[in-house]
């Protein structure tokens, strides 16, 4: 008989749970709970789209806040000259994040290690800058979002169409993960990132794979942040702040880079404790830093990562024990 | 714009440079010998500059506060080597960067925990507290003493990294850590030592800025990002190179934040480009480290026989 698989029964479990926290909210009246929800959900797909970099790809970027940046910008700005469509400006958010994705990639890209760290979390601080120093369109104290995306059969601003609408792409982006990185382009990512000099003798132009990764990684975190500016009703250049980044780190590191599922258990297990923590004491930073450093220190593979590693003992303690029958 | 406005410019670009190169020699010994990304190393910046401060309003006398900022500093830095730096040498960059992170959160709120969340003053020292001539322009003696300090660091870094014997163990251990151990040096002390020192430098660096900048949680951050760029620009492990590009990097920086203004007002309004123009300085350097790894991966000066 082949073994129940524990990793795969709890992302089933947490898949349901997130698919019932609307019908939740509504028969509660909990409406925190869809905001929060929805907040899980956009910064899963953020790290997601990370994972995909940074778990797969081994490339450590630090700026991957960037594109949650553009994305929100996208929507602030469109809307800020009366354009609701959400379908422009998902189509502005992806041209956008592709083309800075693109070019930042290519220059970031000729460099590893603590270079690569630093230079993305340089470009990343640029374009931070340069929203602050965009004075019309808020600067510093960011841009509220008047008219939500309007996608014509749905509308953004309806609570329940955004968190479905991120679900939605949560879930996609998980089964595009998972058949990505089991597809050609995928092994070519993750030879790179065990040993880029051997794919590059046996033929493979790592660079092109590599940017392509780091492509389409900002833009589906550039889609994250459209749906963060439709749900906070705001774009603001915290949103590219070099902590969104770290924090970003934190949760696909905390759920267990390269693996599919991850991201979205690290978004969900760092964004629950931070709430804990904010309701225990006012100083939760105080507590939250110190979890880091020990996770960092002990927990190498991530909630997920130690599920899959239990799995994984599990069937061979079942296979040792059928070959000895 | 007159000669002396721009003498004065210049010597803020110095003044700036010096700072960044008492925070990049720190950060780059422990990345060119350890091998670990310190991102906590502006904590210890905040941390030097409160102890400072609040050294300085119970004291009274810049002395003492000099001497509470450093050693306290430097003790800081022993511990956090001693308790999470040292347990992730061997590991990747990720690691490192998590942990540090993590230590950020909790300096920055332990600061704001202890001494609130509104920024700290700290007096010029009365002895420096007027103007220099220099040459006929007038310049703040306080600014040109931080220049002096951050001269005479960069002398005493030169002289113990070249002409002692600590500085030949610390040479060796940047090459190969292993022999040097294997020689019968205790390689985790002289580590500790080196961490504690560029925690050191950071104090000094933090004491310092205090009277020039306001003392607040999180102020460690802008400065430590600029000093990584520094350091990725100098080429990682080279003191020298940290020095030179700390230079380089402060006068853009300052030159860009002083001109800029004043040539987007060319052609933009004046509140557009006063708002526009430190924001373009600060992308300034962004875009000349970007420059510099495209062109040059391993920096301006790297290290060499590696």
């Amino acid at each position: 008989m082949k073994p129940l698989r524990i990793s795969q029964w709890v992302a089933a479990a947490i898949v349901l749970l997130l698919a019932l926290v609307p019908i939740y909210a509504q028969f509660a009246g909990e409406p925190f709970a869809m905001t929060f929800g929805s907040r899980v959900l956009i910064f899963a797909l953020a790290a997601i789209s990370l994972n995909l970099v940074l778990g797969y790809g081994g490339m450590v970027s630090f700026g991957h806040a960037l594109y949650l940046g553009l994305g929100a910008y996208a929507v602030g700005i469109l809307a800020h000259h009366g354009v609701g469509s959400g379908w422009a400006q998902l189509g502005v958010t992806i041209v956008v994040s592709a083309i800075v994705g693109a070019l930042t990639g290519i220059v970031s890209l000729r460099t590893t290690g603590i270079a690569f760290i630093m230079i993305t979390l340089a470009f990343a601080q640029m374009f931070y800058y340069l929203f602050v120093s965009l004075k019309q369109y808020g600067g510093d104290d960011g841009l509220s979002i008047s008219a939500r995306s309007d996608f014509g059969l749905f509308t953004l601003g309806s609570p329940t169409a955004l968190y479905y609408s991120a679900l939605v792409l949560v879930l996609a982006a998980l089964m595009a993960t998972h058949r990505l990185v089991n597809a050609r382009f995928g092994m070519v990512l993750r030879g790179c990132r065990v040993n880029e000099r051997r794919m590059k003798s046996m033929g493979f132009s790592t660079l092109r794979y590599k940017l392509s990764a780091y492509t389409l990684a900002s833009v589906l975190c550039g889609v994250a942040g459209l749906l963060y500016g439709n749900l906070t009703g705001f774009a603001a250049p915290a949103y590219l702040a070099w902590t969104m980044s770290g924090e970003l780190i934190v949760m696909v590191v905390l759920g267990g880079m390269g693996t599919v599922f991850g991201p979205l258990v690290g978004a969900l297990v760092l964004l629950i404790s931070e709430e804990l923590l904010k309701a225990l004491t006012d100083h939760w930073m105080m507590v939250l830093g110190p979890l880091i450093v020990l996770a960092a220190l002990t927990a190498r593979r991530g909630v997920y990562g130690y599920l899959l590693d239990w799995d994984a003992w599990r069937a061979r303690r079942q296979s040792g024990m059928r070959d000895g029958s | 714009m007159s000669f002396s406005l721009f003498a004065i410019q210049m010597l803020n670009g110095l003044q700036l440079g010096v700072l960044l190169f008492m925070l990049s020699a720190g950060l780059t010994l422990v990345f060119g010998i350890m091998n670990f990304v310190n991102l906590a190393h502006g904590s210890l910046y905040m941390m030097g500059a409160y102890f400072a401060a609040a050294a300085y309003v119970r004291s009274e006398s810049f002395l003492i506060a000099a001497l509470v900022g450093i050693a306290g500093s430097a003790a800081l830095g022993f511990a956090m080597e001693r308790i999470v730096a040292s347990r992730l040498y061997a590991r990747d960059h990720l690691d490192q960067v998590l942990a540090t992170f993590g230590l950020i959160l909790f300096f920055n709120e332990l600061a704001r925990w202890i001494w609130g969340a509104s920024p700290y003053y700290m007096n010029v020292p009365e002895a420096l507290s007027g103007t220099i001539n220099l040459l006929g322009i007038s310049y703040s003696t306080y600014r040109f003493a931080i220049i002096l300090v951050g001269l005479l660091v960069a002398l005493g870094c030169y002289l113990l990294i070249n002409k002692t014997r600590v500085g030949m163990l610390i040479r060796a251990g940047s090459s190969n850590p292993t022999i040097v151990a294997a020689m019968g040096v205790n390689i985790k002390m002289l580590n500790a030592a080196i961490f504690a020192l560029g925690a050191a430098l950071a104090g000094v660096a933090g004491l310092m800025s205090g009277p020039i900048l306001s003392v607040q949680p999180g102020m460690g951050e802008p400065i430590l990002i600029t000093a990584m760029i520094v350091i990725v620009i100098g080429g990682i492990g080279s003191v020298r190179g940290a020095f030179y590009s700390a230079l380089i990097v402060g006068l853009i920086d300052t030159a860009g934040r002083a001109f800029l203004p004043l040539l987007l007002r060319e052609f933009l309004d004046r509140a557009t480009a006063q708002a526009a123009g430190p924001a373009l300085a600060s992308m300034l350097i962004c875009i000349f480290m970007a420059l510099v790894l495209a062109l040059k991966p391993d920096g301006l000066f790297p290290v060499r026989n590696r």
